[in-house]
């Protein structure tokens, strides 16, 4: 228990009379990176967005760090800090620059030095390859380079737990390989992840685990490998040999 | 025919010049009913805005309610409501009997301006406030605001010139601002067109001083703009 990060016991999930979480059980350990791959509409992002509370999940439990958050009860903003989120479409704030980006919550929701947290902004934009763009505005950059911001963002807030919600979908093919790099050094310094993705080179090179989902549900969960060369349900290789 | 034409102008001229002290002062009442009115009308409309998005149906009712009596009924009968209303239970100038009526007003049709403003802004932008874990009223404040109210400033400017416009209604409760001072003219000399059409001038002149500040406003908030 004491090195599960996140624990989900059967979740649900509806959107009106839509039933898109059926009684979800997942877990991701310390320094874990797990992958969610599936069709679209099989879940798996509305799964991602319940482990941060975006979406707040209408039954079951959810355990992060071995503790039972409640959304009612618990300050969900305290909570949010430890666990960084990356959008499809970045969500850059557009009327900030790359660093302001980078220090907004920093310094608004942790109170750090504004100099302190510029420093520790910067470092972390040349750890992502963007030092030089600090004083530029998002509308400035390329796709990939926002979304490299916007990791770097979420960074700033020093997370346990880095959730990535199809983070190359929204880019030219070109770009996807710059955004992957980062994301593989991260996994590389022993980020805990989880990301839904459809790059099966990604998931292949970088996953711990792979969990396929199909209708609300979990149909298989493994090592890459076995998942991509050795699936044993029908719906995990109907899925597969329509994609590879 | 032609001579009238001219003469009509050359006394135009004359009045417009003899009067200049006149007028200014009158211009600073003018500027000063719109000032006053339009920064409490930005708060009102703000509060309204942020009332009507709180997903909460009482307050959706109170500011739904105060934007149709606002909208449903004319400015002069809000006006004169105002002056007789305020000035039965407090001792208040016509002056800012005016300006209140005038931001009450205004508020209204400012409160629409940024509810728009507000819901464009893509809902990912709360989102990633909210999942660096700012609090739904700072991702408000520090993201969502400044994003809106750039995109609030054409219509906003737009909603300005009318309430400069409309503030010369305070005429017909005695505050000399320009139209009363035109109409005051016009009764003295029997010429009311060449009055009004001096009152004409100085609309112009504050209208175009007023879009020439929103226009700075838009250029200096429009860093980041694609």
């Amino acid at each position: 228990m004491s090195n599960n990060m996140i624990q989900v016991n059967q979740l649900h999930k509806y959107f009106g009379d839509l039933h898109v979480l059926k009684g979800i059980d997942f877990t991701v350990e310390e320094k874990e990176v797990v992958v969610l791959i599936g069709a679209s509409g099989s879940g798996k992002s509305t799964l991602l967005r319940c482990l941060n509370f975006l979406e707040m999940k209408n039954d079951g439990d959810i355990f992060i760090q071995g503790k039972e958050v409640n959304p009612k009860k618990d300050n969900l903003n305290e909570f949010r800090q430890k666990v960084g989120m990356v959008f499809q479409h970045f969500n850059l704030f557009p009327h900030k620059t790359v660093l302001q980006n980078v220090i907004e919550a920093p310094t608004q929701v942790k109170r750090v030095p504004k100099a302190q947290a510029k420093k520790e902004g910067k470092e972390l934009l040349e750890k992502v390859g963007l030092g030089s763009k600090a004083d530029d505005y998002p509308s400035k950059l390329s796709g990939g380079q926002k979304q490299r911001v916007a990791i770097a963002r979420a960074l700033a807030m020093k997370p346990e737990i880095m959730l990535f919600d199809e983070p190359t979908s929204a880019l030219d093919p070109e770009l996807v390989g710059e955004v992957l790099q980062t994301m593989k050094d991260l996994a590389q310094e022993g980020m805990t992840m989880v990301v839904v993705t459809h790059e099966m080179g990604f998931a292949r090179e970088v996953a711990d685990r792979v969990v396929y989902m199909h209708d609300g549900k979990i149909v298989e969960t493994g090592a890459p490998k076995d998942i991509f060369e050795n699936p044993q349900e029908e719906r995990t290789q109907a899925f597969l040999s329509s994609i590879l | 025919m032609y001579l009238n034409f001219i003469s009509f102008w050359a006394n135009f001229w004359d009045a417009l010049v003899s009067s200049k002290g006149l007028f200014i002062e009158a211009s600073q009442v003018t500027l000063a009913l719109t000032a006053v009115s339009i920064v409490i009308a930005i708060f009102i409309g703000l509060f309204f805005a942020l009332m009507k998005l709180s997903n909460i149906k009482p307050l959706e009712w109170i500011a739904n309610a105060y934007i149709y009596i606002v909208r449903g009924t004319p400015l002069i009968v809000q006006i004169f409501v105002f002056y007789y209303g305020l000035t039965e239970v407090w001792m208040i100038s016509g002056f800012w009997s005016v300006s209140l009526g005038l931001a009450f007003h205004n508020g209204a049709y400012i409160a629409e301006i940024f509810r728009g403003s507000i819901q464009s802004i893509g809902k990912g932008q709360m989102e990633a406030g909210r999942s660096l874990g700012m609090s739904h009223s700072l991702t408000m404040r520090r993201i969502i605001l400044p994003q809106a109210f750039r995109r609030a400033l054409p219509p906003l400017g737009n909603q300005f010139i009318i309430g400069l416009k409309d503030s010369s209604l305070a005429a017909f409760i005695g505050v000399s601002e320009i139209f009363a001072v035109a109409t005051t003219q016009g009764a003295n000399t029997f010429d009311y067109m060449t009055w009004l059409l001096v009152s004409a001038v100085y609309y112009l002149i504050l209208v175009f001083i007023l879009t020439m500040v929103v226009g700075l406003i838009e250029k200096k908030m429009a860093a980041g703009d694609e």
